[in-house]
Formats: structure tokens, sequence, C-alpha cells
């Protein structure tokens, strides 16, 4: 699971999920359709200044990153291949163009910026905040529901699938490239979805013997305060910044 | 005597495409009786549950609960709520992050407000012996903590009649004596589910096995019951 970890009681943690996630929203649609260097410098900024405030391991926030930028490598040799432009260098028949450079460096800066901002704002929170402030932002139940489902039992879908690897193992199977193991390997992937179908009617039931009509109802209702507020219009003040110098 | 809280007559249940479970069930749980329900794995102990509250159709017989017939889905919502079924698996109960909010799923789901569900929630857990358990992640409990907030998650919705299927299937000796202790104190009426006849005999008013797919008196010990109930 790659959003869900820090849990923190800082100033972020504190302020409303769903304000929360319209600002990273909000945010992100603002990062993607800038262009200068500039403004996604201030950007970027802005996003590691949040990380600190919402007191964002420093261990998870690199661990994060150099995954997206493992990936963010491959853009910047890849993409100046097939842009067209002055040649920085080249191999063969195979030319690097500055211009593709240039916007391999701007794709890399804004998904550097969103991965920064979301993990402060979103991986600070509760899965079930997220769904709730999903919900109540009009997101599909079904989605929610998904969602929340998941959390709850990627884990127990994850025992299962040990205990029968285990069972497998104490019975000499040792994976191998052969058809047997692609066969067993098969079963094992079949029995886990045919358990967790099973549990998932046995919950659903559990859940019907206990009043569940479609709808889940919160225990702490969320209330918008002063802080909401005023992180709400510090959020649209900053994206209202970064368009003006976008304009610019 | 009092009418009958639930009452099954004739019910037929078989599973596709033709394995026969129940062959004609006829059954009464009457105010304040604990009945005990004994069996070999498959006779169709849970199925039996499951017809009482809604959740499986018998194919014939008919069911009335609380003084009216229930046929309809619509019916069994308020079955569902008089009569607490509590599953085998908390895991299958169990689906909130804590403790608290999965006890107080079913009282949010009847209306209750939130700050009444908390306090209803509060006070089953303590009725439970489970007092500061609210905030505990529900998937990391041990198997006799599960059961009884599964126990508890039944009894915040205030049910008449209790379910239990396997209250004490896979603990330690100490779980069941808690569990056991802690049905011991309940008002309601309840029909039980287990292989134990040690953890039945001294909760329950009268013993019932399956038999051919119909409920026997049972008095026999343990092993004679095995071997007749087949």
């Amino acid at each position: 699971m790659i959003i869900f970890g820090t849990l923190g009681r800082s100033f972020i943690g504190r302020i409303d999920p769903r304000v929360r996630v319209l600002a990273a929203v909000l945010f992100s649609i603002v990062v993607v359709l800038c262009r200068g260097y500039g403004v996604l410098a201030t950007a970027l900024a802005a996003t590691v200044l949040l990380a600190v405030v919402a007191r964002v391991g420093a261990g998870q926030a690199l661990r994060r990153l150099t995954e997206l930028n493992v990936f963010m490598l491959l853009v910047a040799v890849s993409l100046p291949l097939f842009i067209p432009g002055t040649p920085v260098f080249h191999i063969g028949a195979l030319s690097w163009s500055s211009e593709g450079l240039w916007r391999a460096g701007l794709i890399a800066a804004r998904a550097n910026a969103i991965m920064i901002a979301m993990t402060a704002l979103l991986a600070t929170m509760e899965p079930a905040h997220l769904g709730f402030a999903l919900s109540h932002l009009g997101c599909p139940d079904k989605l929610v529901h998904v969602l929340l489902f998941m959390v709850r039992y990627v884990e127990v879908v994850h025992v299962e699938y040990h205990r029968l690897r285990d069972a497998m193992r104490l019975r000499g199977f040792r994976p191998r490239f052969n058809r047997h193991t692609l066969r067993s390997l098969g079963y094992l992937t079949g029995m886990l979805l045919v358990r967790s179908l099973e549990r998932g009617e046995r919950i659903m039931q559990a859940m019907k013997c206990r009043g569940f009509r479609g709808r889940f109802y919160v225990l702490d209702p969320l209330k918008i305060c002063g802080r909401d507020v005023g992180f709400a219009a510090a959020s649209a003040a900053l994206a209202a910044f970064l368009v003006w110098m976008e304009w610019q | 005597m009092s009418e009958a809280l639930i009452r099954l007559e004739g019910i037929e249940f078989s599973y596709p495409p033709d394995r026969e479970v129940l062959a004609g069930v006829d059954f009464a749980l009457s105010p304040g009786e604990r009945v005990g329900l004994v069996g070999p794995n498959g006779c169709g102990k849970t199925t039996l549950l499951h017809i009482m509250v809604g959740l499986l159709k018998p194919t014939a017989g008919t069911l009335g609960a609380f003084g009216k017939p229930r046929r309809e889905e619509a019916d069994f919502h308020e079955v569902r709520r008089r009569a607490g079924l509590v599953f085998q698996d908390g895991d299958d109960q169990l689906f909130c992050p804590t403790v608290i909010e999965d006890v107080a799923f079913g009282p949010l789901n009847l209306d209750k407000s939130p700050r009444e569900a908390r306090a209803v929630a509060t006070e089953t857990l303590r009725l439970v012996g489970l007092e500061g358990f609210e905030e505990r992640i529900t998937y990391k409990l041990s198997g006799g903590e599960k059961r009884l907030v599964s126990l508890a998650t039944i009894l915040a919705m205030k049910p008449d009649v209790l379910l239990l299927d396997e209250p004490t299937g896979a603990l330690d000796e100490a779980s069941k004596q808690r569990v056991g202790e802690v049905l011991r104190g309940l008002p309601q009426a309840m029909i039980i589910v287990s292989h134990e006849r040690g953890f039945l005999e001294p909760l329950t008013t009268r013993i019932l096995g399956m038999s051919g797919g119909k409920l026997v008196a049972n008095s026999q010990s343990p092993i004679a019951a095995r071997s007749i109930s087949r």
C-alpha cells in the first residue's frame, strides 16, 4: 500500500480530511497545467514546506520519491529521443534533443511536487477518514466501499495466501520453471479468489444481520472549523499565486 | 407458556444441485430458553441459523418470528435486529478498523445518533468485559478477544434472541470459560451451536441434535451422540 502510512497529529493531521482532499486535487490540477520552471520550482518548494509541517518522515518520503524518480529517469532517457529539436549529443543514429530533456525535466518536477503534496496531505490520514472524505465529496459509494474493504481485508487475504503457500511448502513444493509449478500457482491464485469471494459473501451477510442498508454512518461527524477554513484559504491563495506566475 | 419467539414448521433446505441438509425441521424457541444444538460438521446447524434470520430461503416450510410470519427479505429486517446472529469467524463479522467503530456499526444503522451509538458501544464493551478496547485494531485482536467483540457488536443492537454459531470454536480453555461466563450473565433467549457438550450442558436448558435433516432431543453422552447423529 503506497498512500497509507504516516498517521500524524501534526497541524496538517488535524485539518478536516475533506479540505485536505480538495486541496490535494486543486494543487495537482494547477501543477499539471503549469509549464514554467520558475512556477514549478515555487510549487516544489511549497510542497516541501508542507511535508515538513505535516511531519512526513524523511525515510518514507525518500523511499517514495526514489521509486518515482527511477521511472522519471526512464522518461528522461527516452523522451528526448522522440521530441525533435537541437541535438545535445548522439550515439550513432540516436540523438537526444534539448527540447526533449527540457520536457522530461518539467514532467519530473510536476510528478515530484504532486507526490510530495499527496504524501503530506493524504498519507497522513486514516484510510477510513479518506473514505468518508471522498464519500462526502460525492465520490460514488461503491468506490468508497471498495477502498475501505480493501484496507480492512488486504491483510486477511495476505495471511490466507501465506497459509496456503506454507501448506504447499510443507508438502515439498518448490517453485521451478515447469508445468507443475505454473499449474500449482494457478490453483493457489484460483483458491484465493474463491475464498475471498466467499469471505466477501459472509461479510455481507454479517453486515445485513446488523442492519446494513448500503450506507455507512460516521461515529465522529466531521466538522469544519476555523483552522480548516484558514487552510483552505491558504491552499486557494497558493493555487492562485501559481496560476498568476504562470500567466506572467 | 407464552408465545414462541421463533417458530419453524416443516423447514426443508437443499444446497444445489441436490444436497439436502434439512428435511422437515420443527422447532420453537420460547422466551428465556437456551437451546444447545449439536451435530457433526455439515449437518445443517449453521444453515438452520441462517434460515432463521433470512440469509437463506428454505425450499419448503414456514417460519414465524416475534409473532409474525416471515417470508420476504423486508420481513427479515426486523428479525435480524431482534435475533442477533454471531458468526463463526470473527474476521467475517468485524470489518471496521477499530473496535468501537465496529460495535457502533449496528446502532448507527438503527438510526441512533453518533453520540448515542458511542455510549451504547462503550456500555456493551463493558458488559462483555472489554473495557479499554475501544481504539484497538480489530484484526490484531486475539481469537478470544475477536469472539467477545463479535458478541458485543450483536449485543449493541439489543436483541431479544442470540444465535451463536460455534462461540467456542478454536478457543483455548481460558477464553472458552470467559465466553461461557459472559453468556451466562445475559438475559436473552439463545440458540448455541457447539461441538462441546461440556460447554453447553451448564449453559443451556435443553440440547437438540440433528439426525437425518431433522431436530431430535439429544441426551446421550457425547460419544453416543456422535455415533447416532451420522
